[in-house]
């Protein structure tokens, strides 16, 4: 008797196959993909530019205070005459490496050009700071700092964005760096620290000194 | 299905019986990371309404369409897609808060507590049910944030929503506007709940 041959599995049919295909059995999750997707590029085209006016706007606010003091700034505001904004790039090559500093200028229609604001970054003690700075057309005196980023320690080291500890830089000669001091203040080029955050204030501090060194000549000779 | 509750029930459930923080201890991190002001903490809940609500209907109306294997890759998408929309959204309209929130707002896409609901009640009911228990859970979730944000922001600043409630001569304490205040008191109030819910338990068992 001849032994029982085991039966030959069936080849699948076609339909079978395509069902088994794991492409065709993501055909939801890539419908959904491409209807996603598109919808959300429609929104990105849509809000992109307001997203971006919102970032450059945030910097050009600053601008009046910064380089004509809050008081002159109120009064300028007041008159609805506005300052002349002009963006621009500086390029710095750092131990080799170039960096570009964004650098606004600006200027009053009939009396030319009142200053620059810089934007400048560090480390700080819990990440990085940014803020703008304000020059005198000259680069010689600060005219005022902004902090627009920071992530410093609530009740310490945050302090740093209040008028009261900024204000300290309002007016100081560029020729010497600055130096903070944890008691009393001696010197012209001397700023006092926060109580509680000396890291804070170092931080803020340097990157004033790095940008003052990287751009002084540069913006003097612009 | 028969056996799932109704959408009122749904409604009612996410509020408190089933709060997603006190109850469920989903998505803690947002309720961890945001809620040093009440400003922050409202427009989080907002958003997260915003997101679980798309999620929930979308995910409820193409329900018998879902793969038992590609459903969560499914979720995951349709949480991102509104996640983001959300995210561009605060960007172009409420840049400062958008900053303030900064990468939590994204970070929802991860938050457990859109894709249980996705899991538990929006993939295997219809979209009134899913609607409802989208808002109740979004409800419950928003009670949660502002609690803690109250406190946290009380306590430590002296504000509530950036307005001055307590008087001067309040020392600020300024680890609750710190993380580790965040632990404290969610904690202390998840405790307090705890024990308010046996105490009840117990005075109904006695009559």
């Amino acid at each position: 008797m001849k032994p029982i041959q085991p039966m030959e599995p069936m080849p699948p049919s076609m339909m079978a196959r395509l069902k088994d295909n794991k492409i065709i059995q993501a055909w939801l999750v890539l419908i959904l993909a491409i209807c996603f997707g598109s919808s959300l590029a429609g929104i990105q085209l849509t809000l992109g530019p307001r997203i971006e006016e919102n970032k450059i706007n945030e910097t050009r606010e600053k601008v009046p205070e910064l380089i004509l003091g809050a008081a002159r700034a109120q009064q300028l505001a007041e008159t609805e005459k506005a300052l002349e904004i002009q963006p621009t790039s500086v390029a710095v090559t750092k131990n080799g490496r170039q960096t570009a500093y964004s650098v606004l200028e600006a200027r009053d229609p009939e009396k030319g050009r009142l200053g620059w604001v810089v934007k400048a970054g560090g480390q700080g003690y819990a990440d990085k700071i940014e803020l703008l700075l304000g020059l005198d057309p000259s680069a010689e005196e600060i005219s005022g700092i902004f902090v627009l980023e920071q992530k410093e320690t609530p009740g310490l080291g945050n302090k740093i964005t209040e008028e009261d500890w900024r204000g300290q830089f309002i007016g100081k000669d560029t020729d010497r760096p600055l130096e903070v001091v944890k008691d009393r203040v001696d010197e012209e080029n001397e700023i006092s620290a926060i109580t509680g955050a000396t890291i804070s204030s170092r931080a803020v501090a340097t990157i004033v000194n790095t940008a003052v060194a990287d751009l002084k000549g540069k913006l003097a000779a612009q | 299905m028969s056996d799932q509750p109704t959408a009122a029930e749904r409604f009612i459930q996410g509020i408190l019986p089933e709060n997603p923080v006190y109850r469920q201890l989903l998505g803690l991190c947002p309720t961890l990371a945001v809620t040093n002001g009440m400003q922050a903490a409202i427009t989080m809940s907002g958003a997260v309404l915003f997101v679980l609500f798309c999620a929930n209907v979308i995910v409820s109306l193409i329900r018998n369409l879902l793969k038992p294997h590609l459903r969560i890759v499914i979720f995951t998408l349709t949480i991102a897609t509104f996640v983001t929309i959300a995210d561009r959204f605060l960007a172009a309209y409420v840049y400062q808060m958008s900053k303030v929130l900064g990468p939590y707002i994204p970070l929802i896409i991860v938050n457990c507590l859109i894709i249980c609901r996705c899991e538990v009640c929006s993939s295997k009911q219809n979209v009134v049910a899913a609607g409802a228990d989208a808002i109740g859970q979004s409800i419950g979730f928003a009670l949660a944030l502002s609690s803690i944000a109250a406190v946290r922001e009380i306590l430590g600043t002296g504000h509530f929503f950036g307005i001055r409630v307590l008087p001067e001569v309040w020392p600020d304490w300024v680890v609750m506007v710190l993380p580790p205040g965040a632990f404290l008191t969610f904690g202390l109030l998840l405790g307090l709940l705890n024990w308010y819910g046996t105490f009840r338990a117990e005075k109904a068992e006695r009559g």
